[in-house]
């Protein structure tokens, strides 16, 4: 590696810019995929939240009724941040690196790997928070937000995508073949089923296993979005802010390592 | 040319050929087609199934949520399978590894190439959908065990179905893009929305009759009525033909499609 350092032409967010727009041209020609990206939490809660929500009886949230379509929306809110960044930092970036060598080129030019990390996890944000807009206004409109604190939950939705979006985006820089990617699935589906997305985290007792779950990052993420959209607030919507940045900035780090390593060494 | 192969000539030539497919492949497939929907039927029929009364006047007969879902899920189950294995790997074959432009260029008629990737499907569907059903059968959600095996055959003639139909459609797409547009709005409303999870008269009248047209709803309630052995022999003769005149109507579109593509 050289250890003379040339001063790069682009500021930070220059580069950002650049990157973004490179990827909003790519995507116009496959705006079919873009719009319906939108779709797939909805219909998890017209089905979930609505078709089988008929069948549950008296749900509560810490002792107060919600409907059961209430309780899903926050939760299929976070899981599609959750999904989306997942798919746009793994499936997506192993692409670019291994088969399209999109980053060797954009080395090439005076773009370095710091820009490259933070472009990219830019524009799935962009992405990701134009999809979870989106799903708030269906959620609002459906009656199933209760408090003007769901105004943040736009920002809580980034925040999980930012956070997964890194460290996802991290480990794909460790994969070597697709089949590595059965391993993202068997830790995605889990997440996405057992995080208090589909039901409170009391079902699973007092125990080790509560605990665990209560310690993933999903989790925190969906419960913080419930938080928001019903106003419960309490402290513990703190902590969850707080472990998301970091997760978020951790894998940031990462990435810059690693792609230094791949790319440039 | 010189001689037409029989259809079981034709298809038997292959069977290495798939063989090898398979013996390259079963490892990733093994994860996402066993482990994934077992982690549904705990989260969905045990956890938060919990919630749900067992009311057989409300969830057509079941006396409990995941006796109710599991015979739907096994039915989506098997869609998703054929769905997967007659996307991208056709799309393989006629535009990135070329194999049945290889295959083209040996006495193998396009039929031929049809039959023996169906085959394929086939034994993916039956072979996935035979272990996921005796996994289940420890939670005790059969009423009979000659059902749980008709309902096997159910989810069997699904797959062969989606197979059939998907491959129409894979033969005639020029990008994959499509196939990203095929899974969101074609297979995740069809999983979500066809009787697997909830009821169809939980949609409403009109969405009622949406869901009656789609093939994914005739399996799902095949493959349910047989699981809880509350078969309506009208009904079930009814789900059997739906299913069985769309397999052959996609075979026939995918045999002349793929005809076209390869300008025979």
């Amino acid at each position: 590696m050289g250890q003379t350092v040339i001063p790069s032409p682009l500021t930070p967010v220059q580069a950002a810019r650049l990157l973004v727009l490179r990827n909003y041209i790519t995507y116009r020609s496959a705006w079919k995929l873009f719009l319906t990206g939108f779709l797939e939490p909805v219909f998890y809660l017209f089905s979930i939240g609505v078709g089988v929500g008929q069948l549950v009886e008296g749900f509560e949230l810490n002792g107060e009724p919600i409907s059961y379509a209430a309780f899903v929306a926050p939760g299929m809110l976070a899981a599609s941040a959750f999904n989306g960044a997942l798919m746009d930092s793994t499936y997506n970036v192993f692409f670019k690196l291994k088969y399209d060598k999109l980053y060797d080129q954009m080395l090439a030019t005076p773009l370095t790997t710091r820009d490259v990390a933070r472009g990219e996890i830019a524009w799935g944000l962009i992405r990701g928070s134009t999809y979870s807009a989106a799903f708030l206004l269906v959620m609002a409109a459906m009656g199933l937000i209760s408090s003007w604190w769901a105004v943040l939950a736009l920002p809580a939705a980034i925040l999980i995508a930012f956070a997964f979006s890194a460290v996802c985006m991290g480990l794909t820089t460790y994969m070597k073949s697709f089949q590595d990617f059965d391993k993202i699935t068997l830790a995605q589906l889990p997440l996405f089923l057992f995080s208090a997305t589909f039901f409170p985290v009391t079902e699973f007792g007092d125990g080790a296993l509560r605990w665990l779950v209560e310690a993933t990052p999903l989790y925190r993420g969906v419960v913080l979005c419930r938080e928001l959209t019903t106003g419960e607030l309490s402290w513990a919507s703190g902590v969850s802010v707080v472990y998301l940045l970091l997760m978020g900035l951790l894998g940031l780090a990462i990435v810059r390592r690693r792609l230094d390593l791949l790319l440039l060494k | 040319m010189a001689t037409k192969l029989s259809p079981v000539e034709g298809a038997a030539r292959q069977v290495d050929y798939w063989w090898t497919v398979f013996k390259r492949t079963w490892r990733g497939g093994a994860i996402s087609s066993f482990v994934a929907p077992l982690f549904y039927v705990v989260a969905m029929g045990v956890l938060l199934g919990g919630f749900i009364e067992g009311d057989p006047s409300r969830l057509e007969g079941a006396t409990s949520y995941l006796d109710f879902v599991v015979p739907g899920l096994v039915a989506s189950h098997a869609m998703q399978i054929a769905v997967g294995e007659t996307t991208y790997p056709v799309m393989g074959g006629i535009k990135w590894h070329k194999t049945y432009l290889a295959q083209m260029a040996t006495p193998l008629s396009v039929r031929d190439i049809v039959n023996a990737h169906l085959g394929f499907v086939l034994f993916r569907v039956a072979s996935a959908c035979a272990v996921f059903m005796l996994v289940l059968a420890p939670f005790g959600v059969f009423a009979t065990w000659w059902g749980a095996v008709l309902a096997w055959l159910a989810q069997v003639l699904v797959g062969i179905c989606f197979g059939c139909l998907v491959m129409a459609f894979s033969v005639r797409l020029r990008s994959e893009e499509g196939f990203g547009v095929l899974f969101r709005l074609g297979v995740v409303p069809l999983t979500l929305f066809s009787g697997a999870f909830f009821p169809i008269d939980n949609l409403g009248p009109a969405l009622k009759w949406v869901a009656v047209v789609t093939p994914l709803w005739h399996g799902v309630d095949l493959s349910r009525m047989l699981c809880l052995d509350h078969v309506d022999a009208g009904a079930a003769l009814v789900h059997v033909a739906v299913l069985a005149v769309l397999t052959v109507v996609g075979w026939r579109l995918a045999v002349t499609g793929l005809e076209k593509r390869l300008e025979v």
